[in-house]
């Protein structure tokens, strides 16, 4: 069972839902997918009018978490502001920390990532920090109150997969304790295997369903790959060997010439 | 046969026509003072069914392959038949291959091909999807092209009158996100008119980009529409500095001379949406709606204006026209 910030979760997926061809698909996809949390964008999706209205209203009726992101804000001041928006309009103390620092790679502002995290846990936030693979951040992170952290495994939207496993294996063992999500990267089900059986806790997708030919039935690929992932850590893999072990043992076998 | 039709924007212009065509009294109603200013006002004007099949249904594309035969028909020469271009910047050629796997009907093109469609790109892009049987018109002009056209067949257009009684047989509801509906949404787009004579174009270009995607329709006097964003979200203010920022850059992309280019309209819209982003007829007794054309309107506003049209003059049942989303 997972556990973020006191909630117990039985998917290991979370889905964003920007992007897909209509909203009709999308909450087919999230149901598909069996994700227990969605992430929402009040920059874009309810910026003015009536609070993003029957999109809203949509999202809600699928009876799943939202977790409000700051996606697009590229300052400590926005981001905290964007914060505590969402939490008035989505009722929740929930926020994923998005602080851009680079506008073509969307890679974090890992310094004012940080600032921001502090600022947010300190007004009561619970914080899910949109990071680097850089475990001296990590660390930093972890000081400013944060009690989940949420790596990148490629950019935002690259699809690239995994770029940097030994990175991603020394934020497990540093932090064996703390709920880890791979937030932006994954491309395919087989990353998000890959970076499960690395014994992260959790995976976060949008663009990898979103933009899929068929929406619904990759969102359901998703959660298999993201369980199968699980299950084979929590099963602990064999080690790769340099040479070959025949699986039928052949002590005693009559040798024939 | 009588029928009172509510809006004049893109669905109730169209059904007015098929209406009067075929012989029935129309009288359209329109709550603002002048066609100008709707949703459909906004529009790119795009007939362009296999491009959207991108992000849109399979019914997108069934629905749609008939506009510009529609509009040609009931406008002539307002329709251009020139297709539509895609390109995308030289590190985002990998959009190219993704639209090209969700789409059809289209052509590779290389640097030649496209200088020879559109001279005024040469030597910027080095591929390209042709999509040659698509074609788009000016909406404002076939907007009122089709307002005069229909008073002069005898449709009455009563502009600053939203209710009337008593006159007909059967009442339309054209009224977009005027529809208070729950089902319905709105899905903000945001636009801009410029206007340089430093390049021209002949057709609609798409530039694609991960993030910022648009499309730039020539129209005629030197103007480009530059569109479109897509915003969940009903609220009609004016367009806001990022996305007129996102939408200059992208056109500037295409070509630098949109830099020196004049700023002369911004614009915003609200696309009327049902969950699934597809359009319906619905019959309730003498009362029909017809909404949730999204992005869609002057591609498929013919289809359903005929599916409608049938359904008022009996020709066939309304349960015919349930728009199954195919995937």
């Amino acid at each position: 069972m997972l556990e973020l910030y006191g909630q117990n979760l039985s998917s290991r997926l979370l889905l964003g839902t920007a992007l897909y061809p209509s909203p009709a698909i999308m909450a087919e996809a999230i149901k598909a997918s069996g994700t227990e949390i969605v992430t929402v964008s009040l920059r874009r999706e309810t910026s003015g009018g009536k609070a993003g209205g029957q999109f809203w209203s949509l999202v809600q009726s699928l009876g799943v978490r939202v977790l409000p992101n700051t996606a697009g804000c590229h300052s400590v001041s926005e981001a905290i502001t964007t914060a505590r928006m969402a939490r008035e309009v989505f009722g929740t103390d929930w926020i994923k920390l998005e602080v851009i620092g680079n506008h073509d790679t969307l890679q974090p502002d890992v310094f004012g990532l940080v600032e921001a995290a502090r600022i947010l846990a300190s007004e009561g936030f619970d914080v899910f920090p949109y990071t680097t693979d850089d475990l001296v951040v990590a660390e930093r992170l972890l000081d400013a109150g944060c009690r989940v952290l949420m790596p990148w495994c490629a950019p935002i939207g690259s699809a690239r997969g995994p770029q940097n496993t030994g990175a991603l294996r020394s934020l497990r063992g540093y932090f064996p304790g703390i709920p880890l999500i791979v937030d932006a990267g994954i491309g395919r089900p087989s990353h998000a295997a890959a970076v499960m059986e690395l014994g992260y806790d959790a995976v976060l997708l949008n663009t990898a369903v979103a933009k899929a030919g068929d929406p619904v039935t990759i969102a359901a690929a998703f959660g298999k790959a993201v369980e199968a992932g699980h299950e084979a850590y929590r099963a602990g893999l064999i080690e790769p060997r340099d040479m070959a072990v025949p699986s039928t043992p052949v002590i005693g076998m009559a040798a024939f010439s | 046969m009588k029928v009172l039709i509510r809006g004049a924007g893109v669905a109730g212009l169209t059904l007015a026509h098929e209406l009067a065509t075929r012989g029935a009294e129309v009288i359209v109603l329109e709550k603002r003072e002048e066609i100008a200013g709707n949703a459909s006002w906004q529009a790119g004007g795009m007939l362009a069914p296999w491009c959207e099949r991108e992000s849109a249904e399979e019914a997108v594309q069934t629905l749609g392959r008939g506009a510009a035969d529609w509009w040609e028909e009931a406008l002539p020469n307002q329709v251009s038949r020139n297709g539509t271009l895609v390109v995308a910047p030289a590190r985002d050629v990998g959009e190219l291959d993704r639209f090209g796997r969700r789409t059809s009907g289209f052509s590779q093109f290389g640097a030649g091909e496209i200088a020879a469609l559109e001279p005024a790109l040469a030597g910027r892009f080095g591929r390209g999807l042709f999509f040659a049987g698509e074609a788009h018109l000016d909406p404002r002009q076939a907007l009122l092209a089709l307002r005069d056209k229909l008073l002069g067949i005898g449709v009455r257009i009563d502009f600053g009158r939203c209710a009337a009684s008593g006159f007909a047989d059967i009442e339309v509801d054209c009224v977009g996100i005027a529809d208070r509906r729950s089902e319905l949404r709105g899905v903000r787009g945001e636009m801009l008119m410029l206007r340089t004579g430093d390049i021209s174009l002949a057709r609609p270009m798409r530039l694609l980009h991960p993030r910022v995607p648009i499309y730039v329709v020539p129209r005629s006097d030197n103007l480009f529409m530059v569109g479109a964003t897509m915003i969940e979200c009903d609220a009609a203010g004016p367009i806001t500095a990022r996305s007129t920022m996102e939408l200059l850059g992208a056109a500037y992309a295409l070509h630098p001379a949109f830099g020196e280019a004049e700023l002369v309209e911004t614009g915003v819209g609200v696309r009327p949406a049902f969950a699934d982003n597809l359009p319906r007829v619905e019959r309730d007794g003498r009362n029909i709606r017809i909404n949730g054309f999204y992005r869609h309107g002057f591609l498929l506003a013919p289809a359903m204006a005929r599916q409608a049209a049938d359904i008022i003059l009996g020709n066939r049942a309304a349960k015919e026209f349930a728009l199954e989303p195919h995937r």
